[in-house]
Formats: structure tokens, C-alpha cells, sequence
């Protein structure tokens, strides 16, 4: 039935850069094309010739483990050569300029750069620069697309939809793509998303999100479907944006003494790294209502579908270029 | 030196309350005749259909001498200027090294004079190497001719070395105390208004407060010594009220606006084009609504640019990591005319006003007018003609101005100092 879907819809783009722009649609379409791609992955073979000879690097200026090799992977399953150019610095550091790397690889013929970077803006940057595709795997506290993906395609794996489902975000929205990413895929899709953590670490303009804020995890523990807990992001403590951890865990913590307040099917999610006694408890993340790893491996086959519809929109783009270029001449 | 006779022009010159159709006549280097001039002189521009003002007076630039001439130097920075219209600029001290002793100032003036384009003035640093800690000799520098003190690129933080600062230059004669309003510990890391379009784009947020709260520490500082001060470059409707309440008090306090905080809104910044990377950051329509209003009802003393070149190699970064400031330079007086004629937020004699007579009279110098006897500094505008901002035609060394492609309405035809053209549009258009 998904496949259906997929048939009648035209994927035109050659970037990922977030969701904010994209359609319903156009995430649904994603989505449906990572569920044709998951199965490849219960195959004996888990490969398909679908990027065959395609170059896609992996352009990572911060740290990341599950992210940086979820692609590799993915881009792998689908054939592709994969480079990994992982330096932890950037431009402030006086080095090669962002530009000056981005166009030595592009010298070189990359067909898609997926990039990660601490600063927002990045990948917009590399789009207008550069003629490779160019996919956001992470920017600063912009948008982390895939990661947001890969959760609402989760979502949609345990209840069809997200329509009318009510979903919490937990912890630092202030510094988290994850939430910027997630609030946007899922209000497109139709769930009704609640922020909560401390006042201090609220974006400035939260009001004017399309979501509701709560200052309280208890008020709203009962009436979740969904609750995703954002990662204590230690790097940023030294703004203190809370007394300490411990009393950050008593008010946002998920704990067990929480959870049996919480409906009996709620889903639990961690985009990870997990700070185990910290935002979330171990029995919580390893519980039955977890589905921690179920997402990551999901991740994988949200993965594949983007850079395949990315080189598609790109192979698309190139083939009006030509048409109208024989056209002039 | 040659005399020089401006012909049927417009002549606006508030000062002395001139707006209207006359001649001026220049005799060695000063303004001989303002009126029905009947002689004739073998050198004569004729101006039917153009406006005859008292030379431009931009009393906020960043020329970058010394220390980063790959950006800008005191000469290409004043080629800049008289092609803009400014026979005067005055040039802020956050160099490197930075401005603040005599050396320096005088440093600066024989570069202008050698450059022998605009008049370049200057402002010193308060404190000692603009760090904030220790008052700078300003004093010496009052004497090589400083116009003003300011630690511009940052604002004074500590409010002991403000108080001490106003308390200590009352002593001086002509100057003042210039503040770049922005409380440090609000505005921490941010790097663009803190608002919707900073929360969408993840990126650090410079709350107005920043800028409103070292305003109001300020005015009181001033309640109390009752030396001349001067906001720079205000953005946020609340800084206008706090203004607005000064001026009611009748406080010794004037303020500036830029033409990017009367045109731009921080939604330019969606884009993560870092040419819309400004400090103070761009606000909302808003804030633009509120300083439009202010500069309607005469609380705003002075037009200025902040211009603030940088290269292209250093814009072309991340937008965290670009550094913050617009080259307007040579746009900035069509960019006025857009902002604040076409709106009918004023009109040309008030233009002149913010743009000559009353900036002149903040940093304290005979100039802004066309009275008998004065330097003759004179700009003359074709008010109609309109044209396309090209970067590439700039004299300044760096190009990132935002306004690349714009059409702008107001052109400077000639920029006259001490009686000499020293800028022709002709002359410049048939060299290009």
C-alpha cells in the first residue's frame, strides 16, 4: 500500500538540507521509500546496485559514531563508494577554509557530501557552493533531518500514523536539532508535539513554534503517546542552565516512578547517545515500551531512501539542464 | 586654488535655512556667496535639477588602519567616502593596534590628509587598549584633535570605568562619549537577533536587551555627570523609548541609526548569507517601524553607515564564525532616500539635517553648512537618477554589502572639499 503511494508522487529534490521546507508528502515519500529499502536488510545479500558508481562522502567536522556509520552503511547497502573524512575543527582554527575543503572534494568528483558540522547553516552553505547533493547529517542547533526521519518512521511502524498523536520532547531544545528536526516532521505529519524542559533551555521564540511548552513533566506524563528524551548535553553545562544534574532528573528525568503514570503503550525514544540515571533510567531505556534500538536500525533504511532520492532529484535536475540546453542550441 | 561656481542648483542648506533654487559661489576654498551670484567664474558646474547640500558627514566608518589594510586603508577608505558624498568621516578607533593615544590619532589624520580626499577624523579609545580596564590618555588625544571617545566594536562594560570615563572627559572641551550599547554577558555568543528566525535557524540569539539595558545603565551614568554622550547605532524600538524619555529630560544625549537598521529585518539572516551579519543584528519590522517613527519626529541626531569592510574570504565562512559587519559606504545615501524619502518618513532638508548639519554639531566641528566664510565642503545629488548598487564598482577594498543589485534613487554627482572636486561622477564613470 505504501508502495502505491510512492508510485504517484515525483521526488525533485537534490539536497537534504531540513524539514522545515519539505511538504507532508514529501516526507511521507520518504518514508515510504525507506520501508521498500528496509527489507534489504533482512536479506541474505544486503546490497542492491541502486548507487552503483555513485561517490558519496562522509564530510564530519564533529564527533559521531551511530550517525556518521548509519551512512556509511547506507551508502554501502546501495553500492556507492564511501569516503569517511572525519576533522574535528573548522575554519576558526585558521585552517583550510570549509570552502577550500568542499571544493577540493568536489574537484574530485563527489556525487553527494553528507555533512555534519557544529555550525548552523553549513549544509545550506555547501548547497550553494558546491554541484554536489548535499545532505544534513547535523548542524550546529539547526536541523538533524535524518534523525528526525528516523523517528517518525518509527512512530508510523508502531501506529500506522502519527495523526492526532500527542508527543513530548524532553529536555535542551534550546541546543538540539534533533528537536528543531523532530518538530517539524512531526507537526507536518499531524501529531500534536509538547516541548518540555526548563525555562533556560527553551528556544527564544518558542511561542511562535507550532507546539505547546510545558514546564512540567509530571502535568503531562498521563496524555503522551510519544516522549523522546534529548540527551543531557554535558558541553553545555557551563552556561548552567540548571542548578545541577541531579535536580534536572528529579524534574525531567524519565524514571520508573514516572512511568507508571504514563499509558501502557507509550513509545519511549532517545536519539543517543543515553546518559543512563540521567534524563533517562536504565530499566526505562531497556523497558518493554523502548524502541531506542529499533530506532537506530531504522535509521538505516531512512538513510538509504535519502540518498538514493537525493541522487535521483540530482540525476533529474541534470537531465533539465540538458534538455534545455539542447533547446538554445 | 581655484574658484568655483555651483550653478542653479537646489541649494539645501538647513543651517541657515536655505531650500531654494541659487547659485553658490567658492572662493579660495570658501564658501564665498550663497544666492544670485551674477560674475562668472571660468570654472562653473551647472546643477538645474540637482540638490547643492553642505557636504556629507558620516560620523561612524571603520577604515581599518592600521592593522587589517587587506580590509581597508585610511585611502581607499576616503576614495570610498567622497564617491558616497562624505567630505567628512569619522573613523572609530577599533584598529589594530588600536586608537587610543595621540600617536595614533595624528597617525590617522596625516594618512587622511596624504589621501587628500575626505576630511578624516577620529575617535579614541576610552580605555587602554579598548580592554575595558584602564582610561586611555584622552586628555592627549582631545589634544591631537580626537572628536570623541568610544571603545566601538564592543561596549564599555564595567560600569566603575563608564562612570569614571564621563566624569573624567567633562573636563575636555568638544568631546564626547560615544557607546556601542551592548551589555556582553546578555548577548553572550549570539550572532544574530534573538527572536523566531534565530530559534528556526538554531542559531545563537542576541536578545535586545543587550543593547537596551547598557543604554539605560548609561543614561543614568549621564543623569549624574551630565557629560555629552552619544548612542551609536540603536536598533530596538525600546532603545528609541529610552531615547525618547532622555531627550524629554532635556540629558545631554544624541543617537545614530544605520540605513541597515531602517531596511533589513534578521529574517535576511535565513538565508545564513553572512552579509546580513551585523552587530547590532538586524531586529524586526517592527523595530524598523519604531526607528522610522523616531527619525520622523527628530529623536534621531545622526544618519551614519558603520561601515565595516571585511574581506570576502573572511564572509565566505560559517556564519558563526564570519565576522560581523556591512560595507555600505557608497550605497548609504540612496539607501536614505529608500528608507526614509520614498517613505515620506522625511524630506530632503530633513535628510540633509541627520546627514550634515546635525551630525557636525555632535562631534563638535565648523562644518554642515554653507554659511559665508566656511570650508567649502559640498556635495552635489541628482535626487531622480536611479542605478543598480555594483560592488564591483566600490572603491572600498571590501565588497560585502548586502545591498549588491539593489535599486537605489539618489546619486552623488560631485564631492567638493575645501573648494576642490575631489570626486566626479562623470570623471569616475568615464575612468570605469
Amino acid at each position: 500500500m505504501a508502495m502505491q503511494k510512492k508510485n504517484q508522487f515525483v521526488w525533485k529534490r537534490k539536497h537534504l538540507l531540513g524539514l522545515r521546507n519539505l511538504r507532508p508528502e514529501e516526507i511521507e515519500h520518504i518514508l515510504d521509500t525507506a520501508a521498500g529499502f528496509e527489507q534489504i536488510s533482512t536479506r541474505s545479500i544486503k546490497k542492491a546496485p541502486t548507487l552503483r558508481g555513485k561517490v558519496v562522502v562522509n564530510l564530519f567536522f564533529e564527533d559521531s559514531t551511530r550517525t556518521r556509520i548509519s551512512f556509511a552503511l547506507a551508502a554501502n547497502r546501495l553500492s556507492a563508494d564511501v569516503i569517511d573524512f572525519t576533522k574535528k575543527s573548522s575554519s576558526v582554527s585558521k585552517g583550510e577554509t570549509l570552502l577550500d575543503t568542499a571544493k577540493n572534494l568536489e574537484a574530485m568528483g563527489i556525487d553527494t557530501v553528507v555533512i555534519r558540522h557544529s555550525a548552523g547553516g553549513v549544509p545550506k552553505f555547501l548547497s550553494k557552493n558546491i554541484s554536489s547533493s548535499v545532505v544534513n547529517a547535523g548542524d550546529g542547533f539547526d536541523e538533524h533531518p535524518t534523525q528526525a526521519l528516523l523517528d517518525v518512521y518509527t512512530i508510523r511502524q508502531m501506529r500506522g500514523s502519527l495523526k492526532g498523536l500527542k508527543i513530548a520532547i524532553v529536555g535542551d531544545i534550546a541546543h538540539s536539532r534533533v528537536a528543531r528536526s523532530d518538530i517539524w516532521a512531526m507537526t507536518k505529519l499531524g501529531a500534536e508535539v509538547t516541548l518540555v524542559g526548563p525555562p533556560t533551555l527553551m528556544p527564544a521564540a518558542v511561542k511562535q513554534l507550532p507546539v505547546r511548552v510545558s514546564y512540567s513533566l509530571d502535568d503531562i506524563i498521563e496524555e503522551l503517546d510519544v516522549i523522546n528524551m534529548l540527551r543531557i548535553q554535558f558541553e553545555r553545562l557551563g552556561s548552567n542552565p540548571f542548578p545541577s544534574v541531579k535536580e534536572y532528573s528529579h524534574y525531567f528525568g524519565l524514571t520508573v516512578e514516572r512511568m507508571k503514570r504514563a499509558k501502557d503503550d507509550i513509545i519511549v525514544m532517545h536519539p543517543g547517545p543515553i546518559n543512563r540515571g540521567l534524563e533517562i533510567e536504565s530499566e526505562v531505556a531497556d523497558g518493554k515500551n523502548s524502541v531506542i534500538l529499533q530506532q537506530v536500525k531504522n535509521g538505516l533504511a531512512v538513510r538509504m531512501a535519502v540518498l538514493f532520492l537525493v541522487n535521483q532529484g540530482a540525476a533529474m535536475r541534470q537531465k533539465v539542464k540538458a534538455k534545455s540546453q539542447k533547446r538554445k542550441a | 586654488m581655484g574658484d568655483l561656481l555651483i550653478k542653479n542648483g537646489h541649494v539645501i542648506d538647513p543651517a541657515n535655512n536655505i531650500d531654494q533654487l541659487c547659485d553658490v559661489l567658492i572662493i579660495e576654498g570658501e564658501i564665498a556667496e550663497v544666492g544670485e551670484v551674477s560674475k562668472s567664474c571660468p570654472k562653473t558646474i551647472y546643477a538645474e535639477g540637482k540638490l547643492v547640500v553642505p557636504g556629507l558627514i558620516d560620523i561612524h566608518v571603520h577604515f581599518r588602519e592600521p592593522g587589517d589594510e587587506e580590509e581597508e586603508t585610511i585611502v581607499s577608505g576616503s576614495n570610498a567616502a567622497v564617491a558616497g558624498g562624505f567630505t567628512s568621516v569619522v573613523c572609530m578607533p577599533n584598529t589594530d593596534p588600536p586608537i587610543d593615544d595621540a600617536t595614533s590619532v595624528e597617525y590617522a589624520h596625516r594618512m587622511g590628509r596624504q589621501a587628500r580626499k575626505t576630511h578624516i577624523y577620529v575617535m579614541g579609545a576610552i580605555t587602554k587598549d579598548r580592554a575595558g580596564e584602564q582610561l586611555a590618555e584622552m586628555g592627549f588625544m582631545a589634544a591631537a584633535g580626537a572628536v570623541g571617545f568610544t571603545d566601538d566594536g564592543t561596549g564599555l562594560q564595567d560600569t566603575a570605568m563608564m562612570l569614571r570615563a564621563l566624569k573624567y572627559t567633562s573636563m575636555l572641551d568638544n568631546v564626547v562619549i560615544s557607546q556601542h550599547c551592548q551589555d556582553n554577558s546578555l548577548a553572550g555568543a549570539g550572532v544574530m537577533n534573538s527572536g523566531y528566525n534565530s530559534t528556526i535557524l538554531g542559531l545563537p540569539g542576541i536578545d535586545p536587551l543587550a543593547e537596551e539595558m547598557m543604554l539605560w545603565r548609561d543614561i543614568q551614568l549621564v543623569k549624574k555627570t551630565n557629560m555629552r554622550y552619544h548612542a551609536q547605532h540603536i536598533s530596538t524600538a525600546n532603545s528609541v523609548e529610552l531615547i525618547r524619555q532622555a531627550k524629554a529630560e532635556s540629558l545631554p544625549i544624541t543617537c545614530e541609526v544605520t540605513p541597515h537598521h531602517l531596511l533589513l529585518t534578521d529574517e535576511a539572516c535565513s538565508d545564513y548569507d553572512t552579509n546580513h551579519k551585523v552587530n547590532p543584528p538586524l531586529r524586526t519590522d517592527k523595530d524598523i517601524a519604531a526607528l522610522r517613527q523616531a527619525v520622523a519626529e527628530g529623536l534621531i541626531d545622526a544618519l551614519v553607515t558603520d561601515h565595516a569592510p571585511h574581506l570576502q574570504s573572511e564572509k565566505e565562512l560559517e556564519f558563526l564564525a564570519a565576522p560581523f559587519g556591512i560595507a555600505s559606504l557608497e550605497c548609504a545615501l540612496g539607501l536614505y532616500v529608500k528608507a526614509l524619502i520614498s517613505t515620506g518618513v522625511i524630506d530632503w532638508p530633513g535628510l540633509i539635517r541627520l546627514m550634515s548639519t546635525d551630525p557636525a554639531k555632535i562631534i563638535r566641528v565648523d562644518k554642515g553648512t554653507l554659511g559665508k566664510g566656511k570650508q567649502a565642503d559640498v556635495t552635489i545629488i541628482d535626487p531622480k537618477a536611479e542605478y543598480t548598487v555594483d560592488v564591483n564598482d566600490f572603491k572600498s577594498k571590501s565588497k560585502n554589502c548586502p545591498y549588491n543589485g539593489w535599486r537605489l534613487k539618489g546619486k552623488v554627482d560631485y564631492t567638493i572639499v575645501g573648494g576642490e572636486i575631489r570626486y566626479s561622477a562623470k570623471e569616475n564613470a568615464a575612468a570605469n
